[in-house]
């Protein structure tokens, strides 16, 4: 409650400072909100592909696609209103790479970039060291020049080169601006709906979108889950040796529910994902802006900005790249100078931390799980040993890197992605279920290395 | 803070994963299952609550009973009994 008061507190500061400042809380609440449900459900993406091949559970597999079938509802209304903040990745190779590192990360961490935030919240240190070492190593890899920039082809050089870009962001130098400019800025991105040519028509935005790139993947997902992973322990629990196609369907149901929390959790998820899009839609509207760095210069806020006037500010559930900025800005503070970027002084910025409206959704995720871990009793402050430390920060710090080179997480570049119709999403996760498998693998190999090393002691 | 897996009495065990997140303790669990004979109780200590999520899950496709679970400040104590 003591938490929940400091927020109100904080919220009605903010808006006695300038009434502009609601733009930002909407992140703060949203974040709260996130948090809360999050810590409800045990609701961590990391979970659901790890423990698919660790534990052979997939309560939180179909807790994900839950969530991505309300999320693509909601946010196919959002769409025809004409509020959705949107904007699709760009398709290729680097989702792949990016996203089975990010997933070999995520087993060694114990969470994904939002499950280390609501664990944060409920006292765990090690999801802490995570936080600092996904946000480091983000804003390190996006900024790194020197013996970086040999990993780059000489195509991606010339292409980089030839964008004319402003002089100060010495396109030339660091291998993520000439990954960023020669490669990215090359490739395409779109929605089903605008491939097809239908983007602006509802049939596009609901049968391309939301039906053919969200609700049919899962179900069929559902369906593989079911097979795979529950039929036999249901039709073992329900005592059926020749199910019929209405056991099956009650099979998929009962999966569905097993996890009441799961479920309640993907159901609030992914509806309030969907709403944070509308709302900051309206905002936007409102206050007749593109981006919160228009709002930030309007109310004299002026140091931190991209060249173009923006801050990072997507206008939907996000988590990676406000934990860059924050790793980015403190180097910032320490004369490394990293706004020569293409990701900082190009797009996203770098502005002080409290001024930084997605950085408090991440804020209020903690936070949220905090109210709830600590009304649930559930709340302990878990100290790091040497073991969990160095997990944390070598996971971290992969997590990083997987996912600047996928450009974003399983929240941005998954989640936000597949549910508002860009398949790039579907992609991601295919690549981070690669990298959990083999994360998996290498876990087992030294639990149990750690345990035959260990063996007289533990007996495992 | 190390991982503790003994035998108390005969046919029943302790698992204590206190200080681990996930995925430990549900791998560390189903491990120690793997050890027990069926009938066999294990009390299992843990303080990360997204794992219980998941043993439970674990529980009902393998079969084994969740008999007890005591919680509060933080830390769970459950019983499982191997089918």
């Amino acid at each position: 409650m003591g938490v929940f008061l400091l927020v109100v507190i904080g919220s009605v500061w903010a808006l006695a400072q300038d009434s502009r400042f609601l733009y930002l809380l909407v992140y703060v609440w949203f974040g709260l909100a996130y948090g809360v449900l999050l810590q409800y459900g045990r609701f961590c993406m990391a979970s659901a592909v790890r423990d698919l091949f660790a534990v052979k559970v997939p309560r939180m597999a179909v807790g994900m696609m839950i969530a991505v079938a309300l999320y693509a509802l909601v946010a196919t209304v959002v769409t025809l209103a004409g509020f959705s903040t949107f904007h699709p990745n760009a398709m290729g190779w680097h989702i792949v790479i990016g996203a089975a590192i990010f997933g070999f990360g995520i087993v060694f961490t114990g969470g994904c970039a939002s499950g280390s935030l609501y664990k944060a919240g409920e006292g765990n240190m090690n999801s802490m060291l995570v936080i600092v070492a996904i946000s480091f190593s983000q804003a390190i890899v996006v900024t790194a020049s020197g013996w970086w920039d040999s990993l780059v082809p000489q195509s991606w050089i010339d292409s980089a080169a030839a964008k004319d870009m402003p002089a100060e962001l010495t396109v030339n130098e660091g291998w993520f601006d000439i990954f960023t400019a020669g490669y990215i800025w090359d490739l395409k991105g779109s929605t089903t709906a605008e491939a097809f040519g239908m983007a602006e028509t509802a049939t596009g935005i609901v049968l391309m979108n939301t039906m053919l790139t969200a609700i049919l993947p899962v179900a069929i997902i559902l369906v593989a889950l079911y097979v795979f992973y529950y039929r036999k322990g249901h039709l073992r629990r329900t005592g059926k040796t020749a199910p019929s196609l209405g056991d099956e369907i009650a099979g998929i149901w009962a999966m569905c529910i097993s996890s009441k929390n799961t479920a309640l959790a993907g159901i609030g998820l992914g509806i309030l994902a969907g709403l944070h899009m509308y709302v900051t839609g309206a905002l936007r509207e409102h206050y007749d802006i593109f981006n919160f760095g228009e709002l930030l210069v309007a109310m004299g806020y002026t140091n931190g900005l991209s060249i173009q006037d923006t801050v990072f500010d997507p206008g939907y559930w996000y988590i990676t790249t406000q934990e860059a900025q924050w790793g980015g800005w403190i180097m910032q503070q320490l004369g490394i100078n990293s706004m020569d970027s293409i990701f900082f002084g190009l797009d996203n910025g770098l502005p002080n931390p409290l001024l930084n409206a997605p950085g408090f959704m991440s804020i209020g995720i903690i936070l949220g799980a905090s109210v709830m871990a600590l009304a649930r009793r559930e709340f302990k402050w878990k100290l790091p040993s040497w073991e969990t430390a160095f997990f944390a920060i070598v996971g971290g710090t992969l997590m990083g890197i997987g996912a600047r080179l996928a450009m974003g997480c399983n929240i941005g570049a998954f989640f936000a992605t597949v549910t508002n119709g860009d398949p790039s999403g579907w992609v991601f996760l295919f690549g981070m279920v690669i990298g959990a498998y083999v994360g998996v693998k290498a876990f087992t190999w030294y639990m149990d290395w750690n345990d035959a090393r260990k063996g007289s002691e533990c007996g495992l | 803070m190390a991982m503790s897996f003994n035998k108390t009495a005969d046919g029943e065990w302790e698992l204590n994963v206190c200080g681990y997140a996930c995925p430990h303790p549900q791998m560390y669990t189903k491990k120690a299952l793997q050890k027990l004979e069926s009938g066999d109780v294990l009390s299992l200590v843990f303080d990360n609550p997204s794992s219980g999520e998941s043993i439970m899950a674990m529980c009902e496709a393998e079969g084994n009973d969740l008999i007890d679970r005591q919680e509060g400040s933080g830390s769970f104590t459950w019983k499982i009994r191997k089918a």
